[in-house]
């Protein structure tokens, strides 16, 4: 029967001894143990929310790089279509406003002429005209001395001129 | 290198376990007799390696007791307080300034004195008996380890462990997530570091008990003072931290008045459902810890009685003993640690009992 009742010297010794476990362990073992514990999983749960995170980023990015390709594409079409078009235009300004030159080139160049003919036509009379002065010069020293032919001479060429002139 | 030192350690310990554990416990019984003439006595060895001692026996050898000798402590009314090691007894014929063991009757085994009627008397006996000694060992060990661990999560505290600590990691952890947070409740952290030493004090004790020599063997954790003091921490840490709704349901409980006025019986059931609890836990566990040690002892002492009758039985009884005695070994060491986790999950639950809180839901029924 002695086992089973508590001797009082094991009580106190018990009591001492679980005491001063308790003590020690709920002060200086276990807190940090439970605490690295929970640390880790918090730090565990951060790294997976950030892996998560970049994850989706990632994602994002991949999509907005699609975007802005695809609307590089359409700036690039945009931009090409421009320039086929400016460059018809350029060509096809270029060709009036050579077109208008030329004409007016032309124009000149008919001007010029004419001016050029008409100056040549006057040149041309004028050296007919001294030609014909020379040539009256000479006749007129010769036939002065008389005065019946003197005369003729003059009707006949008062007489042609008149002729040419009308 | 610290491993490989600690399974060294560990497997010559084991050997020396196997070895001498055996033979440790039982070859007492044939102390200063022929051991041929004098068959053993199973239930007295049984019952002496139960019960508590003033010395720590080791092993007898050659009728050569070899046995580490402890201080006993005492205060007779008397001859005052008393302080000398156990060793006296066995050098002065059993008896030291008039302080003897008592052989026979209510102090049985127990250091008695005789007053003036001779009548044998107790005096008060603080003894650091074997299970005190034990308990201090333990108890050290216990810091020890537990500190060890404390110390690789101080110095780095998110590193993943690995080794004996990663190990202890896992086994802290599995009581701590699956018995103190869910039953405990809300209230959980208030309770979680005395709930996690209740564990650990009662399972280092309960596998120190199965250790054959000398640090272990000691039947602490089936002794009834060890439980004892282990169901009264467990009913006084939930009786002083009830709430008030406890309380009240403790003494004016929700029953028909008749039941509580003019004669109290539901207090009365109450307050004895209040003891039954701590006692129950103290029961169990005392209980299956000592039928641990005696059936291994039973057992063992199977071998011994059974040396005497012939060769074949003898034989065939030895190897079936040891068979069955590393069964209950394993059996002995699950034991170990379900009672550990019955009496932590039994005072977790207690506690969660006593942290009930007044009814929300009817208030909130009221105030809509």
């Amino acid at each position: 029967m002695s086992l089973l009742t508590p001797d009082l010297g094991l009580v106190f010794w018990m009591s001492i001894a679980f005491g001063i476990v308790i003590l020690i362990l709920t002060k200086f073992a276990f807190p940090p143990i439970i605490k690295g514990v929970e640390d880790r999983n918090k730090y565990i749960n951060e790294s997976l929310e950030a892996a998560r995170q970049a994850r989706e980023d990632l994602k994002n990015v991949k999509a907005d790089g699609e975007k802005i390709l695809e609307q590089a594409k359409k700036e690039q079409a945009k931009i090409l279509a421009e320039a086929v078009e400016s460059r018809e235009t350029i060509i096809r300004d270029a060709m009036d406003k050579a077109r208008k030159e030329a004409n007016v080139m032309i124009d000149l160049a008919r001007k010029q002429i004419e001016a050029e003919k008409d100056d040549a036509i006057r040149d041309i009379r004028k050296e007919v005209v001294n030609l014909s002065f020379d040539i009256a010069e000479k006749l007129l020293r010769k036939n002065l001395d008389q005065q019946a032919e003197q005369e003729a001479v003059i009707n006949q060429l008062i007489d042609e001129m008149n002729i040419h002139k009308s | 290198m610290f491993n490989k030192t600690l399974k060294y350690f560990l497997s010559v310990w084991m050997f020396l376990a196997m070895s001498t554990s055996l033979s440790a416990e039982v070859v007492p019984q044939a102390e200063g007799s022929n051991p041929e003439a004098a068959p053993l006595d199973a239930k007295e060895l049984i019952l002496e390696h139960l019960k508590d001692d003033y010395e720590w026996h080791i092993a007898t050898y050659k009728n050569k007791k070899i046995s580490i000798p402890l201080p006993i402590i005492l205060y007779s009314k008397n001859s005052g307080a008393q302080l000398f090691s156990s060793a006296k007894f066995d050098q002065n014929n059993g008896c030291y300034k008039g302080f003897y063991i008592s052989k026979t009757g209510k102090y049985k085994g127990k250091v008695v004195e005789t007053d003036a009627s001779g009548n044998e008397i107790r005096p008060i006996d603080l003894s650091l008996t074997k299970n005190a000694l034990s308990l201090l060992i333990g108890s050290f060990l216990l810091i020890i380890l537990m500190l060890f661990i404390a110390r690789a999560y101080k110095n780095e505290p998110v590193k993943p462990k690995k080794g004996l600590v990663g190990a202890m990691e896992v086994f802290i952890l599995s009581v701590y997530d699956d018995v103190i947070k869910p039953v405990v409740g809300e209230d959980y952290k208030k309770y979680r570091y005395y709930l996690l030493t209740l564990f650990f004090f009662i399972f280092f004790n309960n596998i120190l008990g199965l250790v054959p020599i000398f640090p272990g063997g000691a039947n602490v954790t089936g002794n009834i003072a060890v439980t004892l003091t282990l169901a009264l921490s467990t009913f006084l840490i939930v009786n002083l931290t009830g709430t008030r709704e406890y309380y009240k349901g403790i003494f004016w409980p929700d029953v028909p008045v008749w039941l509580k006025f003019p004669f109290p019986l539901m207090i009365i059931i109450e307050l004895v459902g209040l003891i039954t609890k701590p006692f129950a836990l103290m029961i169990r566990l005392f209980a299956n810890i000592m039928a641990g040690h005696a059936i291994v002892l039973g057992l063992v002492s199977l071998i011994f009685i059974t040396a005497h009758m012939g060769a074949a039985l003898s034989s065939s009884m030895t190897g079936f003993s040891v068979v069955l005695i590393i069964f209950i070994y394993f059996i002995e060491m699950l034991v170990a640690y379900i009672q550990a986790y019955v009496f932590t999950i039994f005072t977790a639950i207690f506690i969660n009992g006593a942290r009930v809180k007044p009814p929300k839901t009817e208030k909130s029924l009221e105030s809509t």
